[in-house]
């Protein structure tokens, strides 16, 4: 890496990080903004609601990412949106359970829905065994979640992480228990796997939008206002480095 | 705020090394950030080690209790527990290094793994032909029809056709879509981590 990739690289950091600051304010959030509907985000809501209602298990899969790896990012997001299923369910017979294919994930997800119960004011629903590893590698890690969507009266699985194509196993079992699936993942084929074998995906950059959705709180909003405006401008860069290219000006 | 020490702790060492990934190799007055980072790293991989030791005995207890569970014991647990045991006693006594060792693990491993990945391969095509009745809209008939046709042109069939451009240039559009994708996801994945540095998110404190 040159000086001048380094330059650029730490304004677009810096950037972000403003216009997060800066959204986060309170004077930027009087005005009312509504999200893009998206409908795999009211069905979970839906779906949330009604596994609260008729004392079902909410199940969420954090994915096989390490919390080291360049794809951790899907891994916080799975983080975010445990912490609030746990507090939106926290007046359900039955927790939501989480499993994860790394050990360092596992320990989070547990300090996660610790730190939920907390905030919910009910400490006494935290149990340790509800944030799982799985299994330590891929195959493993869906080996050790079919169980889990099988025996524990799952009625909605939330499946965000980092995925192979061998989440479609986790879809498929979903399915046969009539229980509801939203999958998201920062993973390409993980993605079209589960376009075609589970009930809502989502896709692309809307994985980083689920907490938003949820409500988590006022910087997840922030930064989904940060991430389309950085995502126009580089738009306009595109659109502005082909028309250069049109006219013969190499950069 | 919740466990400021903790929060205190993972911004400062967050912001090394993220300071860490702008400086060139070759800067010689910053060396000493490029040292730390490394130190660092080195650390959160110990501790990644010692997580996964932590999650395994995790996965172990779990199993143990649902196995001797009064209502609904999972029979299949003892399989579970009794391999763990087989497998890491084996991994202490001969060493993880240990040829016969490692032959022995793999020859369980790769036939159940293979046997997973063909479930996979009739799930997908099961989960491709259900599709219709799954989505009813245009998104999934443009994804079904672009599946087949890129699986067609992937697969060299159609060999014969590759002098035409048009063709060069349909076999370039999952590319650039992947690209599109892609882009996304680094947006993402950037103010994801911001959030963590910003302390809006805080997976570690409890």
């Amino acid at each position: 890496m040159n000086w001048l990739s380094s330059i650029i690289g730490l304004l677009i950091v810096l950037a972000a990080a403003g216009m997060i600051l800066g959204f986060s304010l309170p004077v930027a959030r009087r005005t009312k903004r509504t999200f893009r509907y998206i409908p795999a985000m009211q069905r979970l809501r839906r779906a949330l609601g009604l596994a609260v209602e008729d004392g079902s298990r909410l199940h969420v899969s954090l994915g096989k990412a390490s919390i080291f790896s360049p794809t951790n990012a899907s891994a916080l997001v799975g983080l975010a949106t445990l912490e609030r299923i746990a507090q939106m369910s926290s007046v359900s017979d039955r927790p939501p359970v989480a499993t994860s294919g790394d050990g360092t994930l596992s320990i989070l997800s547990q300090d996660t829905m610790r730190a939920a119960y907390r905030i919910a004011n009910a400490p006494e629903l935290f149990d340790v065994e509800r944030g799982r590893l799985a299994g330590p590698t891929p195959l493993s890690y869906i080996a050790g979640t079919l169980p889990v969507i099988r025996d524990e009266r799952v009625s909605t699985n939330v499946l965000v992480g980092n995925f192979g194509p061998e989440v479609a196993l986790l879809a498929e079992a979903s399915d046969q228990q009539d229980a509801f699936t939203l999958g998201a993942s920062d993973s390409l084929a993980a993605q079209a796997v589960l376009y075609a074998s589970s009930e809502e995906t989502l896709i692309g950059e809307e994985l980083f939008a689920l907490p938003a959705y949820l409500q988590a709180g006022p910087t997840h909003q922030a930064s989904l206002r940060a991430q389309d405006i950085l995502r126009w401008a580089i738009v306009g860069l595109i659109v502005l480095a082909v028309l250069l290219s049109f006219l013969g000006i190499v950069l | 705020m919740r466990s400021p020490v903790a929060t205190a702790i993972a911004i400062s060492f967050g912001l090394i090394v993220l300071i860490g990934y702008f400086i060139p190799a070759d800067s010689a007055n910053l060396q000493f950030i490029l040292t730390i980072r490394s130190i660092l790293i080195g650390w959160a991989v110990v501790l990644a080690a010692v997580a996964a030791l932590v999650g395994v005995f995790n996965m172990l207890f779990v199993n143990m209790k649902r196995m001797t569970a009064k209502r609904n014991p999972d029979r299949f647990g003892f399989v579970l527990v009794l391999a763990f045991l087989v497998t890491f006693v084996a991994g202490l006594w001969f060493g993880p290094g240990n040829s016969d060792y490692q032959k022995a693990v793999l020859a369980v491993q790769i036939p159940v793994e293979g046997a997973l990945m063909g479930l996979v391969a009739i799930t997908l095509t099961v989960a491709g032909l259900r599709l219709a009745q799954r989505r009813k809209t245009l998104m999934a008939g443009v994804f079904a029809v672009s599946a087949v046709v890129f699986l067609l042109l992937a697969s060299g069939l159609l060999g014969m056709l590759s002098d035409f451009p048009v063709i060069g240039f349909i076999q370039r559009l999952p590319i650039a879509g992947g690209r599109g994708i892609l882009l996304g996801i680094a947006l993402g994945s950037l103010t994801a981590g911001l959030r963590v540095l910003l302390a809006a998110d805080r997976p570690y404190t409890g």
